[in-house]
């Protein structure tokens, strides 16, 4: 058919006799948005890398654009206009935003020498191309997110891209940003560029795509329109079971003090008399747009961000917090939004990212650590949080995006915090963790921890918490009880201005 | 506009006047010509050290080993003109010790682009390993009685201005810095093996998914480093009218400090011609002109580790500012 751009047939890869991918067969279509859905280590890594050329099958067939690849090179698959965008995009900080869109295309053509005027108008090209306004001059890395991904689609369709293959496109974008990447995206289809998306977000899967592929362990379970789909089917899908989340209820006693009092906290050009409470037991929820204070708020209570005036309290005792230090004596415990450089040590062992936090408390005679008592620690925290892995001794990177997360929750709890902040906390974590932290999180706050969480996936926080504070322009404009709100009307909320 | 006068090159240029303004009022020597001839002579050799670094340094690495390859190939190639070729013209002397400046860093780079070894580990290694064999096997004694045209080298003067007492020599050897800083300009700024060395020193992932061949920059860099040096370890001698094995390793720590100071960034991706020559300048009227303000010489060093921790801190705090202000916009 002269719609297809690739057909995969009966792809099956093993790598050191572990199944990767079996009998897997595909097509994607010209101008068509397709979506690939399935937890982490189900595959969809390794057959894109085998569209991409990446990677080499070990049987089955793949056909570019009607051609038959025996053995299809990286080279081979972007002539084909084929183009991978990763979840890092491949781009340089310290050049400028023309450079980057520019360069692989100079090198692909074998340029010695650099044509600055032809670099700017490369760049102004592709950019005329998507319709958006991107500062050519700037440095990458004064970009936004959202910014730097709509230079890697330039950058993709400057090489003659006819299929743009996407991981998790959305998950660093709040939702202003996303509906211009989709604005984008749709321009380009009706050019009849094909796309491909590998995403955790089951709503924007939904929204955007046109056809859906879903995998579970090495092999594609179902494929088939979107509008056959819907977010239930697709768990079960993805899962092979079905998960239902029950919210979190809880009925906050009034007779002891709370928790956590904050009142009119300000931070200059951040935050601006914010005030609310939160009780033992209690998930509070934070959530708002980029720049509305979510994170901000986090910070200010963690000791970070200055405070310049307002009160806090705790157990119904006035606190002081003005470094991480005084927020950890005050029992405060934080997990970052980005877990892999602000939360973990990568490549040291998963069990001394387990007891960092409490290294002294573990010192025995002449203040050296027990190796025994460090390791029955580690191993209570491995179980009672269900990590998986083989040994802790191994780098917390050999772990998966859930069970990183766990580490570092684990970090904290081993500090017996009563209050703890997480931050995006199952942001880039696939469907099954993401409910195992869910219930992981309730059970802390029946245990009578206070939870404060920061996120913008709005299930999420119908799911878990039992208030969501809605902020804007650095204030809290609105307290909402998940019982008295839909989806729908929450994200509306989200954006209005 | 704002951003200009952010820039570093800005910056630099500002403490550059400050300084000549400070020590100028205080003594009027300095703006003569006479000085201002020392001070570029004094720039020769740090100018073309300088321009190496600033490559290694934009690539993400670090080399050390520069001014071991430097007094090796300015030894070994006197001794060489002496023993073998006495009638060799200087340019004979130039080529054979950038060929063992290119060779020596060569080895650097196979260390470096074949085990993919840490930069500083393996030049801190070869920087004692040459320096090591230049003294073990090819002589630790000083050459005094260099051969005559490295002697007539040291004679000439590109441009000779009498004045009241004596006469102000301008030393040829500044064209062969100007000379390395224009190829170095180029290279950097328009060839894509240039921009190569920028991606590297960006993201080096992101350079090998672009098709880069990654090894072979590094070959690249490393080796021309050594050539530099050589040619740099031959001018110092053929100025000095002698080859002392003991000479030039040493300077390394001032090299690298006057190219962070012209703002190369020892994380990578970031450094630029100009700002390496401002850098240089810098170093250099602190090293040769604070003695004219009766800065007392033990005290330089002390004025000159102040300026590189005020030129490449404060720097330093205004992006660390910046990013703060970013943090809170953008939520990273």
């Amino acid at each position: 058919m002269a719609n297809e751009i690739i057909r995969l047939t009966g792809i099956h890869k093993a790598f050191a006799g572990v199944r990767a991918l079996q009998n897997v067969s595909l097509t994607l279509e010209r101008g068509k948005i397709h979506c690939l859905v399935g937890e982490n280590g189900c595959g969809k890594s390794t057959l894109i890398k085998i569209i991409a050329g990446v990677y080499q099958r070990d049987s089955g067939s793949v056909q570019i654009n009607g051609k038959e690849y025996e053995h299809l090179h990286p080279i081979e698959a972007i002539r084909e206009g084929i183009q991978v965008i990763y979840q890092d995009f491949s781009l340089f900080p310290n050049l400028t935003v023309a450079e980057n869109i520019a360069l692989n295309e100079q090198l692909a053509e074998g340029r010695r020498f650099v044509n600055w005027r032809h670099v700017r108008q490369v760049a102004q090209d592709a950019v005329n191309q998507i319709e958006v306004h991107l500062p050519l001059e700037a440095r990458v890395e004064e970009m936004s997110v959202a910014n730097k991904q709509l230079i890697a689609i330039a950058k993709a369709l400057r090489q003659n891209a006819q299929l743009i293959i996407m991981d998790e496109p959305t998950s660093a974008l709040t939702e202003r940003e996303i509906r211009t990447l989709f604005t984008v995206i749709h321009k380009l289809q009706q050019r009849g560029i094909a796309f491909l998306f590998v995403s955790h977000k089951l709503n924007e899967v939904l929204e955007i795509s046109e056809a859906i592929i879903v995998m579970r362990n090495g092999q594609v379970v179902s494929t088939g329109p979107a509008s056959a789909y819907n977010t239930t089917r697709l768990v079960f899908e993805m899962t092979g079971q079905s998960i239902a989340e029950k919210s979190y209820d809880f009925t906050p006693d009034h007779s002891q003090p709370a928790l956590l009092r904050v009142q009119n906290l300000t931070v200059p050009g951040a935050l601006n008399n914010v005030s609310f409470e939160l009780r033992r037991s209690e998930i509070v929820g934070v959530t708002g747009l980029l720049g509305s204070g979510r994170t901000e708020l986090a910070l200010a209570l963690f000791g970070m961000l200055p405070i310049a005036s307002g009160q806090i309290e705790i157990d119904g005792k006035p606190a002081q917090i003005r470094s991480v230090q005084d927020a950890i004596a005050h029992g405060i415990g934080y997990v970052p939004e980005d877990r892999l450089t602000e939360g973990l040590f990568l490549e040291q062992s998963i069990g001394r990212n387990v007891v960092v936090r409490t290294i002294d408390r573990l010192r025995g005679a002449w203040g050296l650590t027990d190796p025994a008592q460090v390791a029955q620690q580690v191993n209570d925290w491995v179980a009672s949080l269900r990590i998986k892995t083989s040994n802790p001794d191994l780098p917390v990177k050999t772990l998966s995006g859930g069970n990183q997360q766990r580490v570092v929750v684990a970090k904290w709890l081993a500090s017996n915090p009563h209050l703890m902040i997480l931050n995006g906390p199952t942001m880039g974590v696939d469907i099954g963790s993401k409910n195992e932290l869910h219930e992981l999180i309730k059970r802390l706050a029946g245990e009578g921890m206070g939870l404060l969480v920061i996120s913008d996936d709005i299930p999420e926080l119908l799911q878990i918490c039992n208030r969501i504070l809605l902020m804007r322009n650095g204030a809290v404009v609105e307290e909402i009880l998940p019982r008295e709100t839909d989806e729908n009307a929450l994200a509306a909320k989200l954006i209005e201005d | 506009m704002s951003r200009l006068f952010r820039s570093n090159e800005a910056l630099v240029t500002v403490t550059i006047v400050l300084l000549s303004l400070i020590i100028g009022l205080n003594n009027p020597t300095f703006f003569s010509v006479g000085n201002f001839f020392d001070l570029l002579r004094s720039s020769i050799v740090m100018g073309i050290f300088a321009m190496g670094v600033l490559i290694v340094i934009v690539s993400g690495g670090i080399d050390v080993s520069f001014t071991a390859i430097g007094v090796f190939a300015l030894y070994s190639t006197t001794r060489i003109l002496k023993e073998a070729m006495p009638d060799a013209s200087i340019w004979v002397g130039f080529l054979i010790a950038a060929a063992i400046g290119l060779g020596l860093g060569m080895i650097n780079a196979f260390f470096i682009a074949r085990f993919k070894l840490p930069t500083l580990i393996v030049t801190l290694g070869t920087l004692s390993m040459f320096h090591g064999f230049l003294l073990f096997a090819i002589g630790n004694q000083i050459i005094r009685n260099v051969p005559p045209a490295m002697d007539a080298f040291a004679r000439s003067a590109l441009v000779r201005i009498p004045l009241e007492r004596g006469v102000a020599n301008l030393h040829p050897a500044i064209l062969i810095t100007i000379g390395v800083t224009i190829i170095v300009w180029l290279l950097l700024r328009y060839t894509m093996l240039g921009r190569g060395i920028y991606a590297l020193g960006g993201a080096r992932e992101a350079a090998e998914r672009a098709g880069f061949n990654v090894p072979r920059i590094q070959y690249f860099i490393y080796g021309f480093v050594g050539l530099l040096s050589g040619i740099a370890g031959m001018t110092f001698g053929s100025m000095a009218r002698q080859a002392n094995p003991q000479d030039i390793v040493g300077m390394e720590l001032n090299v690298i400090a006057a190219v962070v100071l012209g703002g190369a960034q020892l994380t990578g991706g970031r450094g630029t011609v100009l700002g390496t020559i401002l850098g240089v300048a810098l170093v250099v009227i602190a090293n040769n002109s604070l003695v004219l303000v009766g800065v007392p010489t033990v005290w330089q060093r002390v004025v000159i580790g102040l300026i590189i921790l005020v030129g490449t801190g404060l720097p330093a705090i205004q992006a660390k500012r910046a990013s703060k202000r970013g943090v809170r916009l953008a939520e990273v």
